[in-house]
């Protein structure tokens, strides 16, 4: 056996035993704690799978920021009285007997794989070069899947305007309430003015470097958000306002620049989101480096919740 | 057995592991937990379909990893609409579980 597959099922233990324990431990907080830790062994796993890119997605989005939502959510259902309704044990037996057949249903066709394994990797690799990218999965998202990212990033912003409508009336276009600690104790305060400096040139770096090789908008994106959180939960600065112009601006420059130049491959190249020939590239970094801002933004607001204080003058 | 089918299987027990929590806990919060834990385990068999489409010098078929990162991005959006959901529900009614116990049914009422 080769050290590579001790490490696999060593891997793939450790994802399970995380992952159960996410689901059993008793206390919400610990299940987050798991969570973050499942999110970040998940990634591994995907390395494992020549995945990079989706392992830098898992990492940072997966794991990071529903962690940190999370968390969130925890520290403010402290308030909350906690009732111990524990499910019976036929229940329990019931439901375990079914998850089982589940499983079974899923491993049985991962066994037996059928004999052709459809693929579209040689078709992708012989159209990439036209759009002068280097990375394949970002040639798929943003030229032969463009829609599918363009309306991607509208599901973000519905979901952004879901959250906030569920603002209580007189808050509206107030400051989210955004409290993970208390009290932010000097380390964090430390870490939030040390850190997003990197943070920010690291960011910025993967959305550039996504054209070629593992990175993009999204991971990008989620790590500018990741620093204007962490400067958010230290208290340094407050969460904004949802109603000022700003904001609202830099939520939609993304999606619209994204649209703009979608609607000018009609006039220009003969279909929506077709790119003009030589012009791609330039295009697609345009576009991306726009999105990493929506991104970030959007994400940032995701994670700050609905706002619950209204704006003071 | 490959290490592609290794990852396979553990995608298939994850959507297990997820599919339990999702059923036997009461809390929201740790329904909406165990259901990304569901959401990672079909992602991880997507991947790995993925994998098993490696051609033309790639380590795995891009179009499913796309779709992958993409489906990423779209659980977080509504994880955090479920999120604000279940603390408007804490808002409102102080209770942090959904369980249909008759004494609750009863308090629901009042």
């Amino acid at each position: 056996m080769s050290i590579a597959s001790v490490f696999d099922i060593a891997l793939v233990a450790l994802i399970l035993t995380i992952g159960a324990s996410a689901i059993l431990v008793r206390t919400a907080f610990a299940a987050v704690v798991m969570f973050v830790v499942y999110g970040l062994l998940l990634s591994m796993a995907w390395v494992r799978l020549h995945a990079v890119d989706v392992a830098l997605t898992e990492a940072a989005i997966g794991g990071g920021m529903t962690g940190l939502l999370l968390l969130g959510a925890v520290a403010r259902s402290r308030s909350v009285n906690v009732d111990s309704v524990r499910v019976g044990y036929p229940l329990r037996l019931a439901a375990g007997a079914l998850c089982a057949l589940v499983v079974a249903g899923l491993a049985i066709p991962i066994l037996h794989p059928p004999e052709a394994i459809p693929t579209l990797a040689p078709t992708v690799m012989e159209n990439l070069p036209p759009s002068g990218l280097g990375n394949p999965v970002a040639g798929v998202l943003f030229v032969f899947r463009a829609l599918d990212t363009l309306l991607e990033k509208v599901v973000l912003l519905l979901a952004l305007l879901g959250v906030w409508s569920l603002a209580p009336d007189h808050a509206w276009g107030g400051t989210p309430g955004l409290q993970v600690y208390a009290r932010p104790d000097p380390t964090l305060i430390f870490l939030a003015q040390l850190l997003p400096p990197v943070g920010i040139v690291f960011g910025i770096y993967m959305c550039w470097v996504g054209a070629k090789g593992p990175g993009g908008a999204f991971q990008g994106g989620t790590v500018l958000a990741a620093m204007w959180l962490l400067v958010i939960v230290a208290g340094l600065q407050r969460a904004p306002a949802i109603g000022r112009l700003w904001l609202r601006g830099l939520l939609v420059t993304g999606p619209v620049l994204f649209l703009v130049i979608g609607l000018a491959g009609w006039v220009f190249a003969d279909a929506f989101l077709a790119y003009p020939a030589g012009y791609a590239k330039p295009l697609i970094v345009a576009v991306e480096a726009a999105l990493t801002l929506s991104i970030a933004v959007a994400l940032g607001m995701l994670a700050a919740g609905p706002p619950v204080r209204a704006q003071q003058q | 057995m490959n290490a592609t089918t290794l990852f396979g299987l553990c995608g298939a027990a994850l959507v297990g592991i997820g599919l339990y929590g999702l059923i036997t806990n009461p809390e929201p919060l740790r329904k909406i937990l165990a259901f990304n834990l569901l959401g990672s385990g079909v992602f991880l068999l997507f991947g790995v379909i993925a994998r098993r489409g490696a051609a033309a010098g790639l380590g795995g078929d891009p179009v499913p990893q796309a779709m992958v990162i993409t489906a990423i991005v779209v659980a977080f959006a509504a994880t955090a609409m479920a999120i604000a959901l279940v603390q408007r529900l804490w808002d409102e009614t102080d209770r942090a579980s959904i369980g249909s116990d008759s004494s609750e049914t009863a308090e629901e009422k009042s």
